[in-house]
């Protein structure tokens, strides 16, 4: 099976458990099951592959010019990894089945733990660090849903929030870290950086590198002091415990460190750095996990101490310390899985997992006493289970370490962790397990059925299993997987148990008896413990969220404090104080263009722009004045661009000022037609100051641009050339638009159909509720003429409309040569359409409007995608023209290019946006005047039931067409009055 | 030319700013509006100013002595389009703010605004 599916299988079938959720837990774990069993059997086909030493590789490339590729490879450390992630991944699925209880969404939680799953088989069988950023993001993600799996729990919701927080901060820092890799590298694949160990070593961005790196694989993986997550988040199930802290998400930071060994390690930074935090939490681990009274606690701590005893070894920089960690990894994952799953059963039977209220479960559990109790020795270092051999081998380490020259301080401190580690590992079996049967069990505790204790027995077998013959069942694995840490030519020495009397036994000797004295004067340390004072992580990591959260929503609220007109004006004032920095900063060149002359047409245009432009900022307290106003400088606006070669654009803003100036007049009729003077005289002032400077500002950077040529060829030599020859068409402009850059006016039209659908939903919302009421309240506030539809302009508008659609074509039609196009066109129809509603009103003009608006913008955006995807049959990219000439018998030969099927898209996107947007305006206003007595107003040969607003909605919607209710009651409504 | 176009420029982008700084909503749509001028003429003249020259090629019945360029046309051309969609837009919310509150102020009263 190939490396990437492996990876996607757990992806794909995540989806099954979340359509088997109605159907209970059996068969969403059987699909977790099934989908985690096939990616397993895919992964150990490749095993004796891989075993020889080869490494199997799948190479898609993805975004090729970022470096980043889709590349896959299973190497020995990918092999064992994975193994132990989809392994233990189906002992927890099994696990889960028993544990959650019939109330708990169990298709939801195997699709958690499936997603999580493949984001960390994606993380081991990566070969390229940017694809395994994307699933570490996503094992952040999948472990925050998993953490809060009970979301009704505060706990829980908080330990998954804490969760995400840590391990994404130490994402990003990440991130970073492994770009500045990349960068070093040259590349951004494993198999590569790998090679290059000298170059990034000597690189200056080395430490800098390694520090980020380590940034992420610390706080994933709970390294001192990022160490307090991993206790916080065991709110979550014990499944999910379980699996998230003995195989999967915090060996993901030593995965990484384990994978970027051959080329990190070995410098003193990396001693000095990796080992001492490694020895530190060793030690801070194992010492908490004595006193806490929580069997889930105690867990974490202890995994928290194992976490820095493996982190400790890869520190250490040699290649036995290499071999020990990656055999230490093997057995923590099967002790601690087994201990999680042992607690969880106690958890599950006796309903505490309390120290202090068990005891003697013994007697009442005896299969779950004997898998926690092999599972716990193992943890403790014990003779003949495996956990005694991989702490052998650490504390061998350990007692040749010299740290800043001293010799015994490593040791030392090595020895008591793992006094320590003995201590609570006897204390979970004493406490827990042994001593008097106890009568206060809420319920008595038995052991469950054999679905519960099957994963954990399994795993313990294996403890006992390894321990005994570490060589015949870890050997090859351990060997394979250090093989691939330190690159190849490894010669493991032999495990065993006997060495001599090495210093490492005496150490360890020293443990166990020191942790078996330590559990007999525990309760007068306990009360010690209790009373000593201690920093509180979790107190610590609230107030640093709560002092950040304070401080960011005071700086927004200082600038966000619900004043538009100061935002505007922050704005205005920081862009000409960065227009001005920028400035005064830079160089210009000399003036290289000659004035154009100065023609006495321009001058007049001139004068009457400017005396508009100010006149609409003097008497903009009356708004219909304004409004003319500036419509003045519209028209001057199109006349410029016509006097400056631009027909197209004249054409363009001519017939939107049209449109825009009903808009504005629609809005008008509710809007007060006056605006107060409400400024002090010194905002006045103040304003009009920036106001001026603004306008000096882009008035000045525009004539500094307009006087000197092109620091660089423009493109418009290329399109000028090349408009005939490729799109067939001599309007340059039109070219680009549908040709050329058609991906840019594709968005653009579907933007433009968006903000028409905004403002039809914005009118259905205030066609309801209380707006709704206050509209049909409204009066007008100024006195109406006479006639609303004068006959005059009703007759003109009637003969006019076939004229201007005819228009409408023409201009669409020659718009590939000749300044036009879809644009231009769906506007001038657009006004065509307008001037019916406006002459003949609106009731009248929908009952003979049989198009929906929305239909016809997204038949726009249709027809101009399908246009684009037509080239894919030729072949070629989205949206590429082919044009040809046609003859039909009669007529000349003319051409036909596709872009004219993308520019009927634009016309059509064009002309129901603009209907659509001011439809909306105009329903309101029909609203309003919804009480108004419509006879009267009347004179027009209209058919008497145009009249009737019900007569005229139905036939706008037809019976059967789906209706908003409030319509149909509307409708009622009317009906019950006449 | 250059001068009166840049100056033009200048002046409605000084009107446009006065304007959206008002504390009404139909100033600021005006504001908006007036600012929509400037910056597409404004992209428009990053072309290069041309008299008589429109990028129209060559044939039966045009004939002029250069094109000027048409990369800023097409670009100002859409968002000529786009500046009519966004008016729109604002256009209606002011509406319906206007209409739910009973005023057209921009800005929130006293009391909604956080401290």
């Amino acid at each position: 099976m190939s490396p990437a599916l492996i990876a996607a299988l757990p992806f794909l079938g995540a989806f099954l458990p979340a359509l088997l959720i109605r159907t209970g837990r059996t068969h969403a774990a059987a699909a977790a099951a099934l989908t985690s069993g096939l990616a397993l059997l895919g992964l150990l086909l490749h095993l004796p592959a891989v075993l020889r030493g080869e490494v199997i590789t799948t190479r898609i490339e993805w975004l090729p010019w970022l470096g980043l590729n889709v590349n896959f490879m299973i190497d020995g450390l990918g092999m064992l990894f994975a193994t132990l992630i989809l392994g233990i991944g189906i002992l927890i699925i099994l696990y889960a089945r028993y544990y959650l209880t019939k109330s708990d969404p169990a298709g939801q939680f195997y699709t958690y733990l499936l997603l999580f799953q493949g984001a960390m088989v994606g993380i081991v069988l990566s070969d390229n660090i940017l694809l395994l950023l994307v699933f570490w993001e996503l094992t952040s993600l999948s472990s925050f849903l998993l953490i809060g799996f009970w979301k009704h729990l505060p706990e829980g919701r908080q330990g998954a929030r804490m969760a995400l927080t840590v391990t994404g901060l130490g994402g990003l820092s990440m991130i970073a870290g492994m770009l500045i890799l990349g960068n070093i590298a040259g590349s951004y694949d494993i198999s590569e950086i790998l090679k290059h160990r000298e170059a990034i070593q000597a690189s200056d961005m080395y430490l800098p590198a390694l520090i980020l790196i380590l940034g992420g694989a610390f706080t994933k993986s709970a390294q001192f002091p990022f160490h307090f997550w991993l206790p916080h988040a065991m709110a979550a199930p014990t499944p999910v415990s379980a699996y998230l802290h003995s195989a999967t998400m915090v060996k993901a930071g030593l995965f990484l460190m384990a994978r970027l060994w051959p080329v990190l390690s070995g410098t003193p930074e990396w001693f000095y750095i990796v080992a001492t935090t490694g020895l530190i939490t060793m030690l801070i681990g194992a010492k908490i996990a004595i006193f806490k009274d929580d069997m889930k606690a105690l867990l974490a701590f202890s995994t928290v101490s194992h976490l820095g005893l493996i982190t400790f070894l890869l520190g250490l920089g040699t290649k036995t310390a290499a071999v020990a960690a990656v055999f230490h990894i093997i057995n923590h994952a099967t002790f601690k899985a087994a201990l999680f799953m042992s607690a969880g059963i106690v958890d599950h039977e006796a309903h505490t997992r309390d120290l202090k209220r068990l005891g003697g479960l013994r007697h009442l559990m005896p299969i779950t006493a004997t898998i926690a109790t092999v599972a716990a020795l193992s943890m403790a270092g014990i003779p003949l289970f495996n956990g005694f051999l991989s702490k052998e081998l650490m504390l061998e380490e350990a007692a040749h370490t010299v740290w800043a020259e001293t010799t015994w301080l490593v040791p030392v401190v090595a020895t008591l962790a793992a006094l320590f580690s003995a201590a609570y590992s006897f204390r979970f079996i004493a406490h827990g397990f042994f001593g008097p049967v106890r009568d206060d069990y809420p319920t008595t505790p038995h052991d469950p059925g054999i679905g519960m204790w099957a994963s954990p027995a399994f795993l313990a077998t294996l403890v006992v299993l390894i321990g005994v013959m570490p060589m015949t069942f870890a050997g090859p694995y351990v060997q394979m997987a250090a093989n691939a840490v330190v690159g190849g030519d490894l010669h493991m020495h032999l495990i065993k148990h006997w060495h001599g009397l090495t210093p490492a036994l005496i150490m360890s000797g020293i443990a166990v008896l020191g942790g078996v004295a330590l559990l007999f004067v525990f309760k007068p340390l306990k009360v010690l413990w209790e009373n000593m004072p201690r920093p509180e992580a979790k107190v610590i990591y609230d107030w640093i969220v709560e002092g950040i959260a304070t401080l960011s929503s005071r700086f927004t609220a200082a600038l966000h404090n619900g004043s538009m007109a100061r935002y505007l004006m922050l704005f205005t004032l920081a862009s000409i104080a960065a227009g001005l920095w920028a400035w005064s900063g830079g160089t210009q060149g000399p003036i290289t263009r000659a004035m154009l002359p100065v023609t006495p047409v321009a001058a007049v245009g001139w004068v009457m722009l400017v005396t508009a432009t100010l006149c609409v900022v003097a008497f903009h307290h009356n708004r219909l004045l304004a409004l003319v106003l500036i419509s003045i400088v519209g028209l001057i606006v199109s006349i410029c661009f016509i006097y400056l070669s631009a027909p197209d654009l004249a054409l363009t803003q001519i017939s939107v000022e049209v449109v825009t100036a009903v808009l504005m007049l629609l809005a008008l009729n509710f809007l007060p037609k006056t605006t107060a003077l409400e400024s002090s005289k010194l905002k006045l002032s103040g304003d009009a100051a920036l106001a001026i400077a603004g306008g000096l500002a882009v008035g000045g950077l525009i004539y500094a641009l307009m006087m000197r040529d092109f620091a660089f060829d423009t493109m418009a030599a290329y399109h000028l050339a090349k408009s005939y020859e490729l799109g067939g068409g001599t309007n340059v402009v039109n070219v680009i638009l549908v040709d050329f850059r058609g991906y840019d006016t594709y968005g653009e039209i579907t933007v433009l159909g968006i903000a028409a659908l905004v403002i039809f939903a914005l009118t259905e919302a205030l066609l309801s509720g209380t707006a709704s009421r206050k509209l049909i309240a409204w009066r007008p506030d100024m006195v109406r003429g006479g006639d609303k539809h004068p006959l005059m302009l009703l007759i003109a508008s009637r003969v006019i409309l076939p004229i201007a659609l005819l228009v409408g074509v023409f201009i669409f039609l020659r718009g590939h040569n000749l300044p036009g196009g879809g644009f231009i066109a769906g506007l001038v129809v657009s006004i065509a359409l307008v001037m019916q509603y406006m002459a003949s009103g609106f009731a009248w003009t929908q009952a003979r409007q049989k198009v929906y608006y929305h239909v016809l913008i997204g038949a726009g955006v249709l027809a101009a995608g399908i246009t684009g995807a037509g080239a894919w049959f030729n072949g070629m990219p989205f949206l590429t023209s082919d044009f040809g000439y046609v003859k039909l018998p009669g007529l000349e030969p003319f051409e036909l290019a596709t872009a004219a099927g993308f520019d009927l898209g634009v016309f059509l996107g064009v002309v129901g946006s603009v209907m659509l947007s001011l439809g909306g305006l105009s329903r309101l206003a029909r609203r309003a005047a919804a009480l108004e007595d419509e006879e009267g107003a009347h004179i027009v040969a209209e058919k008497p039931a145009a009249r009737d607003l019900a007569a005229a909605g139905a036939a706008a919607y037809p019976a059967g067409a789906p209706l908003p209710q409030r319509w149909l009651s509307a409708r009622a409504a009317k009906g019950e009055k006449q | 030319m250059e001068a009166l176009v840049a100056s033009a420029i200048g002046i409605m982008t000084a009107a446009g700013i006065y304007l959206i700084l008002r504390l009404r909503t139909f100033p600021v749509v005006l504001g908006m509006a007036m600012l929509s001028y400037a910056v597409n003429i404004f992209l428009f003249a990053t072309g290069r100013l041309a008299v008589n020259m429109p990028p129209i090629l060559e044939h039966a019945g045009v004939n002029t002595p250069g094109y000027t360029d048409p990369m800023p046309q097409a670009l100002v051309l859409t968002a000529i389009v786009i500046s009519f969609g966004m008016t729109a837009v604002v256009v209606m919310l002011s509406l319906g703010a206007f209409i739910e509150a009973g005023n057209d102020r921009i800005d929130l009263g006293d009391e909604e605004k956080t401290k």
